[in-house]
C-alpha cells in the first residue's frame, strides 16, 4: 500500500524476529534509571508492553509496505549463510500466507502484555497472595513471541525446526509457574508430547534435506517434490505430519491440549490457542503441500478422516462438558472446541485445492481471533467467580451474566456466536470454504470419500452451534438472582482495551473476507502449482 | 613382521609435531619433582605451573593447524609408507578437546587441592593422564594406541582414589581399576589376534591386509576385531561396560569425575574411531551393526537410569550427571555406527557432538562443584531456589542442562543433535534415529526437572551463610558459558568438523 524500500522491509522483518529476544534479555536486567516506574513489577510489565508494542508496530508497517499486488512473491527476504556445515541459512521472508499470521501473532502478544500490565495495576489496589515475579513472566512471553514469529518468517527447514522448538521451554514455564490447578502435570504433558512430535518431525525434515540436498523451503517448493521419490515423500509426510499433527492438534493426538489449556494462565491460554496451534497448520501448508505433494496425496484422505473425527469428537466432548451436572470447566470446553475448529482447518488442507487451503488459512486466523477472545473472557469470568466450573457458575438456573454484568455477557455471547460460524463474523468463511473444498477435492483424491467427510463436517457445525448456545444459555441467561448477592464487576476499561481489537477484527474479517483471501489466494495457488505459475 | 625386521630402526622425529603431548608429560615430571622442594605454603605454585603447561600445550596446537604433519614413519628403504604419529585435523581437534578439558579440570581442582587433595601427586597424575589422552588420537599403530590408552587410564585410577581416608573413594578406584584392567586385557588379546592375522601393527596397513587374510585365519581376524573394540567400548562407558560409571563418579573427587566424563570418554571414542574407521573398514559389516545396537542400548540404559534418580538421595546430582554421560556416550556412538553404512565421512558428527558435550558438561560440573561447597551432600534437591541465591550460577546451569537436552536456548546442543540425527538418517539407520528421538524426550524430562527446580522458590528460610566463591571455579563457569554462548550464536565453529574430511 505504501512504498517502502526493500532494505527497510528486510530490517523490519529481522526486527520482528530478533526484537522480542533482545527484549527478553533486557527484561531480566535491572531497569535503567528513569524507567524504574512505581515498582520493579510495574516497570518490567511496562517493558513488555513497550517491546510487544514496537513489534506490533513493525508488523503493521511491514503489512503496509507489503506489495499487495504480488502476494505470492516472497518479500522482505534476507538470505545469509549461518551454519555452512549443515547448509543452514538464515532465510527470512513473508508472503500472503505468512503475513496475516505474523500480524495476528504480534497483535495477540501485544494484547496479552497490555492485559497483564493493566491487570497488575488494577490488582495492586487489592492485596493478594504474592505470586512469582513478573520479570520471568515477561521474559518468557517475549521468547514465546519471538519463537512463533520466527516460525512464520523463516524459510529454512532446520531454522523452522529451531523456531518450532523455541516455544517449548517458555510455554512449559508459563504453565508450570503461573498456571492453575494441576499445572505441573499439564506442563509436563504439553512439553513431552510436543517434543516427541517435533523430534519425529525433525527426522522427516532431515530426510527431505538429505535426499533433496537443500533445506531451503523456497527452492524445495519450486521443485515441487520432483527431486524426491514417492517413497521418500511418503515417509517424510508421515514423520513431519505426526509432528505437526501433535501441535495442531489433530484427533487422536490432541490429549495434551485440554489439560494444558485448563491449567495455563489466561495469557498462556490465549497465546496457546491463538498462535501456537497455528504453527502446526502453517507447517502443513508451507512444508507438506508444496514440498512433498505425492506423499501428501497418499495421506490426504486419512488426514481428512482424522480431521472430521476431530470435528465430531471435539463437539461431542464440548456437548458433554456443557451439560448440567458434568462439572465441565469452561476453559476445558473451549480447548475441546479448538480441537473441533482445527479439524476444519485440517480438512481444508487435506482437500489440496486452492478453495480448501484458502478456507483453512482463513479459519486459522479466525480461530486465533475468536478463541483468543473467548479465553480472555473466560479468564475474566474465572477471576471474578474464582472458578470456571460451569455447574458452580450456573447454579440451578444459570449464571445470569446478562443481568449481573451485561457487557461481559454480551461479549461472551458475541464470541460464542462468532465461534459457531455465524455468517457475517470471522468464523463463517473459513469453515464454509473448507467444506466447499472438500465437496470437490483435488484430482487424484477419492471424491466419494470427501463427500462423506463434507457431510460429517457439516453435521459437526450443527453440534458446534448446539454446545455454544448451551453455554450461552447457562452462563449468560438465568433466573432472578437472590437478594444480597455480592455484585460482580462488569468489563473494566483495560479489558475493553485488550478485547476491542479482537472484536473489531472478527467483524471486519466476517464482513470483508477479501482482505484476507486476497492475500492468501495467489500465494496458495503458487504453492499448489509448485511455483510454476 | 618381515618388513620391520629388514629396515633401519632409526626413524626421524619431528619434535614440533609431538610437542603438545610431550610438553604435557614434561610438565608433569617437573611438577612431581618440584613438589619435593616447594615448601608447604607455596604449593599453589604447582597448580599454576600445571595450568601454564596445559595452556602452552594448547598454544602449540596452533603451528600444527595445517594438519599435514606426521612423524615416526617407517624409513624409506621399505616399500610400505606408514607413520605411527600423525597430526591431522582429527588429531588436532581431539587434542584441543582433551587438553582444553584437562585445563578446565585443573581450574576446578585448584581450590580442592589446596584443601583436601595432595597437590604434587594430583597435578602429576592429572597431567600424565592428559598426556596419554593427547597422544591417543595421534597414534596410528596398535602398540602406540594401547600404550596411550594405558597412560591415560592408569593415572586416572589413582586420581579416583585420591581422597584420603574416604572409603568410597578407595572402593570407587578399585571398581574402576578392576573393570578397566579386564577390558584392557581383552583389548590386548584382540590386538594380538589382529597382529597374528595381518603381521603388522600400523592401522593403515592392517586395513589393507585384512582384505586378503588367508582363509584359515579369517576367524582369528574377526575375533581380534571384536575383542579390540571391547576395551574402547569400556572407556566410552558403553553398555554393557557402564556399571562402573556412577559409583566411580560419586566416589571420585568432583573435578576428577568431570575429567572422566569428558576426557575419559574422548579417549574411548577416539580409540573406537581409529580402530573401526581407519584399521578395520573392511569389517564394517561386523562392527557397524554391533555399534548401532550398542549405541541404542547405551543411550536407553543411561537415560532410564538417570530418570530413576531420586532427587533427595545423597550425591544425586553427580549420579544424574554420571548416568546422563552414559546416555550421551550412546549419542556419540551413533555417527561411528553410521560410518559403517555410508561412504560419507560421518565421524565429524561425533567430533562436533563431543566438542559441544565437553563444553557444556564441564560447565555443568563446574556449577555442581560450586554448589557442593555450600551443600556437601550435593542432592538435586539442594538446587531448589538456586536462582534466588545466585542468579548467574542458576542461569549458567540451566543453559548447560538445556544444551545437554538439546533444546533452545541451548542452540549448539540442538544443532549437535541435529548433526547426529542427520548422520543416522543419511546412513539409512532410521530405526536408530527413532530410538534416539525417544531417548531425547526421556532425557528432556530429567534435565528439565532439574532446570525447573533451580527457579522454584527456596523452601524455608534461605541460610544466610555466604560461601565465598572461589575465583578459579568462577573462571571455569565463565569460560564454558562463554564458549557455549558463542557456539550457540555461531555453531559453524563446532559443526565445521561435521562436514570436513578429518583424516
Amino acid at each position: 500500500m505504501i512504498d517502502i524500500s526493500e532494505s527497510v522491509m528486510q530490517f523490519l522483518l529481522a526486527l520482528i524476529v530478533v526484537g522480542p529476544l533482545l527484549g527478553a534479555a533486557a527484561a531480566l536486567l535491572p531497569a535503567p534509571p528513569g524507567l524504574k516506574g512505581k515498582s520493579p513489577d510495574q516497570a518490567v510489565l511496562r517493558h513488555g508492553v513497550t517491546v510487544t508494542g514496537v513489534i506490533l508496530l513493525a508488523a503493521i508497517v511491514l503489512a503496509l509496505g507489503f506489495d499487495h499486488a504480488q502476494p505470492s512473491r516472497m518479500q522482505a527476504t534476507t538470505d545469509i549463510s549461518w551454519i555452512h556445515a549443515l547448509d543452514v541459512r538464515i532465510h527470512l521472508g513473508v508472503d500472503g500466507i505468512s503475513l496475516p499470521l505474523l500480524v495476528l501473532t504480534a497483535l495477540l502478544s501485544f494484547l496479552c502484555a497490555l492485559y497483564s500490565y493493566f491487570k497488575q495495576q488494577h490488582q495492586r489496589l487489592t492485596p493478594r497472595a504474592s505470586g512469582p515475579s513478573p520479570k520471568g513472566f515477561v521474559a518468557l512471553l517475549l521468547v514465546l513471541e519471538s519463537g512463533t514469529l520466527a516460525t512464520f518468517a523463516v524459510l529454512d527447514l532446520v531454522l523452522f525446526f529451531l523456531a518450532f522448538e523455541m516455544v517449548l521451554i517458555p510455554m512449559y514455564f508459563l504453565i508450570a509457574r503461573w498456571g492453575g490447578e494441576g499445572r505441573q502435570a499439564a506442563a509436563w504433558k504439553f512439553i513431552l508430547y510436543t517434543l516427541l512430535g517435533s523430534v519425529v518431525m525433525l527426522l522427516g525434515l532431515l530426510l527431505i534435506g538429505v535426499k533433496a540436498g537443500t533445506f531451503d523451503m523456497v527452492a524445495l517448493a519450486t521443485d515441487n517434490g520432483r527431486g524426491l521419490t514417492t517413497s521418500v515423500q511418503v515417509i517424510a509426510v508421515l514423520a513431519i505430519g505426526i509432528g505437526l499433527a501433535v501441535k495442531t492438534p489433530m484427533w487422536p493426538l490432541h490429549s495434551w491440549l485440554p489439560d494444558a489449556h485448563t491449567a495455563a494462565p489466561t495469557v498462556g491460554s490465549v497465546l496457546l490457542a491463538g498462535v501456537l496451534l497455528k504453527m502446526g497448520t502453517y507447517g502443513f501448508v508451507r512444508i507438506l503441500l508444496p514440498i512433498t505433494p505425492d506423499g501428501m496425496r497418499t495421506f490426504a484422505p486419512y488426514l481428512a478422516a482424522f480431521a472430521v473425527a476431530g470435528i465430531i469428537y471435539g463437539s461431542l466432548a464440548c456437548l458433554a462438558l456443557a451439560r448440567p451436572g458434568n462439572k465441565g470447566d469452561l476453559k476445558r470446553l473451549i480447548a475441546y472446541s479448538s480441537v473441533g475448529h482445527m479439524g476444519f482447518v485440517l480438512l481444508g488442507i487435506a482437500t489440496m485445492t486452492p478453495t480448501g487451503v484458502n478456507g483453512a488459512l482463513f479459519a486459522n486466523v479466525a480461530h486465533g481471533l475468536v478463541t483468543g477472545l473467548l479465553f480472555f473472557l473466560v479468564g475474566a469470568i474465572k477471576d471474578r467467580y474464582g472458578t470456571a466450573d460451569l455447574d458452580t457458575l450456573a447454579g440451578a438456573t444459570g449464571a445470569a451474566l446478562y443481568g449481573r454484568a451485561p457487557r461481559l455477557g454480551a461479549l461472551l455471547a458475541f464470541a460464542a456466536v462468532a465461534s459457531l460460524g455465524l455468517p457475517g463474523l470471522a468464523g463463517f468463511w473459513g469453515e464454509m470454504l473448507a467444506l466447499f473444498g472438500a465437496f470437490e477435492p483435488a484430482e487424484g483424491l477419492s471424491r466419494p470419500a470427501f463427500l462423506t467427510f463434507t457431510a460429517i463436517g457439516a453435521f459437526g457445525t450443527l453440534l458446534t452451534a448446539a454446545y455454544l448456545l448451551l453455554v450461552v444459555r447457562r452462563v449468560c441467561m438465568g433466573g432472578p438472582r437472590p437478594a444480597g448477592e455480592t455484585p460482580i464487576a462488569d468489563v473494566q476499561g483495560y479489558e475493553f482495551a485488550a478485547w476491542t481489537p479482537l472484536v473489531a477484527l472478527t467483524v471486519l474479517a466476517g464482513l470483508w473476507p477479501a482482505v484476507l483471501l486476497g492475500l492468501t489466494d495467489p500465494a496458495v495457488q503458487k504453492l499448489l502449482a509448485g511455483g510454476n505459475q | 613382521m618381515t618388513p620391520v625386521a629388514s629396515e633401519s630402526l632409526v626413524q626421524s622425529v619431528d619434535w614440533l609435531t609431538i610437542a603438545p603431548p610431550t610438553l604435557t608429560a614434561v610438565v608433569a615430571l617437573v611438577v612431581l619433582v618440584a613438589d619435593l622442594f616447594v615448601p608447604e605454603g607455596r604449593k599453589r605454585l604447582l597448580g599454576w605451573t600445571a595450568i601454564g603447561g596445559l595452556t602452552a600445550a594448547l598454544a602449540l596446537l596452533v603451528p600444527l593447524r595445517a594438519g599435514d604433519r606426521s612423524t615416526f614413519c617407517l624409513t624409506a628403504d621399505t616399500q610400505v609408507t606408514a607413520c605411527s604419529y600423525t597430526a591431522d585435523h582429527f588429531t588436532l581437534v581431539i587434542q584441543l578437546l582433551v587438553l582444553g578439558g584437562a585445563l578446565l579440570t585443573a581450574l576446578l581442582s585448584l581450590t580442592e587441592t589446596r584443601e583436601k587433595l595432595p597437590a604434587g601427586e594430583f597435578w602429576f597424575l592429572l597431567l600424565s593422564s592428559a598426556a596419554g589422552a593427547a597422544l591417543l588420537p595421534a597414534s596410528r599403530d596398535l602398540a602406540t594406541l594401547v600404550v596411550a590408552l594405558e597412560v591415560a587410564s592408569l593415572p586416572a585410577f589413582a586420581l579416583v582414589g585420591l581422597k584420603r581416608g574416604d572409603r568410597m573413594s578407595g572402593e570407587a578406584a578399585l571398581k574402576f581399576f578392576l573393570s578397566s584392567v579386564t577390558a584392557t586385557a581383552v583389548t590386548l588379546l584382540g590386538v594380538s589376534f589382529v597382529y597374528a592375522a595381518t603381521g603388522t601393527l600400523h592401522l593403515t596397513e592392517i586395513a589393507q591386509r585384512l582384505d586378503d587374510v588367508p582363509g584359515q585365519l579369517q576367524t582369528l581376524a574377526e575375533a581380534g576385531v571384536a575383542l579390540t573394540l571391547v576395551g574402547f567400548a569400556f572407556k566410552t562407558a558403553a553398555v554393557p561396560f557402564h556399571f562402573w560409571v556412577p559409583d566411580t563418579y560419586v566416589g571420585a573427587p568432583l573435578p576428577v569425575a568431570a575429567y572422566l566424563s569428558v576426557v575419559g570418554k574422548a579417549v574411548g571414542f577416539t580409540g573406537l574411531i581409529l580402530v573401526t574407521v581407519v584399521a578395520f573398514p573392511s569389517y564394517a559389516d561386523v562392527w557397524g551393526p554391533a555399534l548401532a545396537v550398542l549405541a541404542a542400548l547405551t543411550m536407553t540404559a543411561g537415560n532410564v537410569a538417570a530418570l530413576r534418580q531420586l532427587s533427595t538421595r545423597a550425591w544425586s546430582a553427580v549420579r544424574l550427571l554420571a548416568w546422563s554421560s552414559v546416555a550421551q556416550a550412546g549419542y556419540l556412538l551413533v555417527p561411528i555406527a553410521a560410518a559403517a553404512y555410508s561412504s560419507d565421512d560421518q565421524i565429524g558428527a561425533t567430533v562436533a557432538y563431543a566438542l559441544m558435550y565437553a563444553v557444556v558438561n564441564l560447565g555443568a560440573f563446574a556449577v555442581v562443584a560450586l554448589v557442593a561447597r555450600s551443600h556437601p551432600r550435593n542432592r538435586i534437591e539442594d538446587y531448589r531456589g538456586l536462582y534466588a541465591a545466585s542468579p548467574a550460577a542458576a542461569f549458567a546451569l540451566a543453559f548447560f542442562l538445556l544444551n545437554l537436552a538439546g533444546l533452545p536456548p541451548g542452540i549448539i546442543g540442538l544443532f549437535a543433535k541435529v548433526t547426529v540425527f542427520s548422520s543416522a538418517v543419511d546412513a539409512g539407520l532410521g530405526w536408530l534415529a527413532v530410538i534416539m528421538g525417544i531417548n531425547v524426550v526421556i532425557a528432556l524430562y530429567y534435565y528439565l526437572r532439574w532446570t525447573a527446580l533451580l527457579f522454584r522458590t527456596p523452601e524455608g528460610a534461605a541460610e544466610k551463610v555466604r560461601h565465598r566463591t572461589p575465583v578459579p571455579i568462577t573462571l571455569a563457569i565463565v569460560l564454558t558459558a562463554a564458549a557455549g554462548v558463542v557456539l550457540s550464536g555461531y555453531p559453524q565453529f563446532a559443526l565445521r568438523f561435521a562436514t570436513d574430511s578429518l583424516f
